[in-house]
């Protein structure tokens, strides 16, 4: 082999490599190391960022760094509350996607072939349309006017209750959470359950289980790492999620995203904003290390 | 039928009537004769035609396609390049940095790339930061599509074309490009539709200039809501409906193609 042939293929795969690598280096990379410096830094006195250079006579430090922003964030319990508040509502979005999506994974994986493609692409389908769109349409659905509000206030009233206002609080946030969030959960829970073996059940069936144990000691069970991937892909984004209590949410439901978005584009405290955002990488950091340790840690138990 | 099925049944009715029933009433209050989206009153397209007057929000339209048009293009070519890198190479960085801006929330990645553009590049906000940040976070989902394409096809293919003298040029142009193609088509769709609804990235890259879609209906929606926002919301309905069923056509049009490749082959 020459010497060009042998170095044919590094320059195929420099070629190919390169241009994304370096783009994801430059647009990724770059930007979230800026991001953990400007965690670090003092704010402008008019927003933005105090200049690196500490003036002289300033007590900013040599080098114009600091942790301020993480020991006011340690400071403030208000700011821990709304870390947990977002964990919160994360979990209760994960519960209900997972309790609405297994009976409609179940029944896809059970259909006829010629069925499921048409079923999935039914639940991707409204996936697909516009975010903002489907949160605005349970503005609707939710309003004050709508046929719903008439429907359970008139039912409230028969009891003498006041009525409710269903837009505009933790129950509206909670139903867009979900709305948006479902189909995450119901893909890779079909994936996993349309690779189980159907006779596991009908053998289970013939040594005596009833339909609850089948479930409970074999679907169950083999369906596990299909609901972890699903909770994660729910979970995660719903914890960075602002749109969703912006809209539908009452001025008191801000969750980490608000409380991010604000410090950028309202007050311009980019390092606490920016050590909020740091905090909220941890946050997604320790879920999907923990999620892959549990799926690692159930589905070892099983083979073992 | 069991009485199992009965259970799974109506479960499967409610929870499809909960994905559909919000869209419907979009669509149907589109058509309403009524300022409130309460009551229905009468058929009538005139929310049609005060979107067609609505200066800004065309502009908006025509911004949103220029960028999605260049982010789709960008992210293709580059998506394709990393999904090729990726199954051909064995990478362990690249991967990492394609995958990750798919998985992490998307504030993050909106945040880090406005303290960079302004920081660093010292950038006006504008269509240029919005088509760089779309791109960025495109680049994910093609690589995924063209990589799973990819891990399909039998390698002896490539094998054989080598055998047969090509050069890794050649086999790139006449055997793995072809196959491939449908693939690269879906996954610069997947950017298009992504990119053109893309609300949380453009609302951090934007700055103050020129108006956009996602933001001018964000925008809409928190400060008066008028039946034109149903009109809209259809309007982008339909075309995402009209991108899935051609992305669905070539994917199965390259499933089909496939089959028959392997089936020759093998």
């Amino acid at each position: 082999m020459t010497k060009e042939e042998a170095n044919a293929p590094r320059a195929a795969r420099f070629l190919v490599s390169g241009p994304p690598l370096l783009f994801l280096v430059v647009f990724f990379v770059a930007p979230s190391l800026i991001m953990i410096l400007t965690s670090f830094r003092f704010p402008g006195e008019f927003g933005g960022l105090a200049p690196i250079t500490a003036p002289a006579g300033a007590d900013h430090g040599e080098y114009g760094l600091t942790a301020e922003a993480y020991q006011f964030f340690f400071s403030n319990i208000l700011y821990a509350e709304i870390f947990l508040k977002s964990f919160g509502v994360a979990s209760a979005t994960t519960l209900i996607c997972l309790v609405m999506a297994y009976p409609l994974a179940v029944l896809i994986a059970r259909s006829e072939k010629r069925f499921r493609n048409l079923m999935v692409l039914l639940v991707v389908l409204p996936f697909a349309s516009n975010f903002l769109i489907r949160i605005y349409a349970w503005m609707i659905i939710l309003g004050p006017e709508s046929g719903l509000s008439h429907f359970i206030n008139a039912i409230l009233g028969a009891f003498g209750i006041a009525p409710v206002t269903l837009l505009f609080s933790p129950f509206a946030v909670l139903i867009g959470m979900v709305y948006v969030h479902l189909p995450f959960m119901v893909l890779p829970l079909y994936t996993n359950l349309e690779k189980h073996d159907p006779s596991l059940l009908d053998a289970a069936q013939d040594l005596g289980a009833n339909g609850w144990q089948r479930f409970w000691r074999v679907t169950w069970p083999l369906s596990l790492p299909g609901v972890f991937s699903g909770s994660a892909l729910v979970f995660i984004p719903v914890l960075g999620m602002f749109a969703v209590p912006d809209i539908l949410g009452g001025t008191g439901d801000i969750l980490i995203g608000n409380l991010i978005k604000d410090q950028f584009l309202g007050t311009r405290d980019w390092p606490f904003g920016s050590a909020l955002s740091i905090m909220l990488t941890l946050a997604v950091l320790s879920v999907a290390g923990l999620t892959a340790w549990f799926a690692r840690s159930a589905t070892g138990r099983r083979a073992a | 039928m069991s009485r199992t099925n009965i259970w799974l049944w109506s479960a499967a009715g409610v929870i499809y009537a909960f994905l559909y029933v919000p869209l419907v009433i979009v669509v149907l209050y589109s058509f309403n004769d009524s300022k409130l989206n309460a009551e229905w009153v009468g058929f009538t397209l005139s929310w049609y035609k005060t979107l067609f007057q609505n200066t800004e929000m065309l502009t908006a339209a025509r911004n949103s396609l220029i960028i999605a048009l260049s982010a789709s293009f960008s992210a293709t070519l580059l998506g394709t390049m990393a999904g090729l890198a990726i199954h051909r190479y064995k990478l362990k960085v690249l991967p990492i940095l394609v995958f990750t801006p798919v998985a992490m929330p998307e504030i993050l990645l909106g945040v880090s790339l406005l303290l960079f553009f302004l920081q660093v590049l010292n950038l006006t906000l504008g269509m240029v930061s919005i088509i760089i940040a779309h791109t960025t976070f495109c680049i994910g989902f093609v690589a995924i599509i063209v990589r799973a394409r990819l891990q399909g096809m039998d390698e002896s293919i490539f094998e054989a074309a080598r055998d047969l003298g090509a050069s890794p040029w050649q086999t790139f142009r006449l055997v793995t490009l072809p196959l491939i193609m449908p693939a690269v088509v879906a996954g610069a769709l997947m950017s298009f539709t992504l990119s053109i609804d893309d609300f949380v990235i453009t609302f951090f890259t934007k700055g103050v200039g020129e108006p956009i879609l996602p933001i001018h209906i964000y925008t809409m929606i928190k400060v008066a809501v008028t039946p034109e926002v149903n009109a809209i919301s259809t309007l982008l309905m339909l075309l995402t409906l009209v991108m899935i069923i051609i992305a669905a056509r070539l994917e199965s049009h390259a499933s089909s193609s496939a089959n028959a490749t392997s089936r020759e082959t093998g």
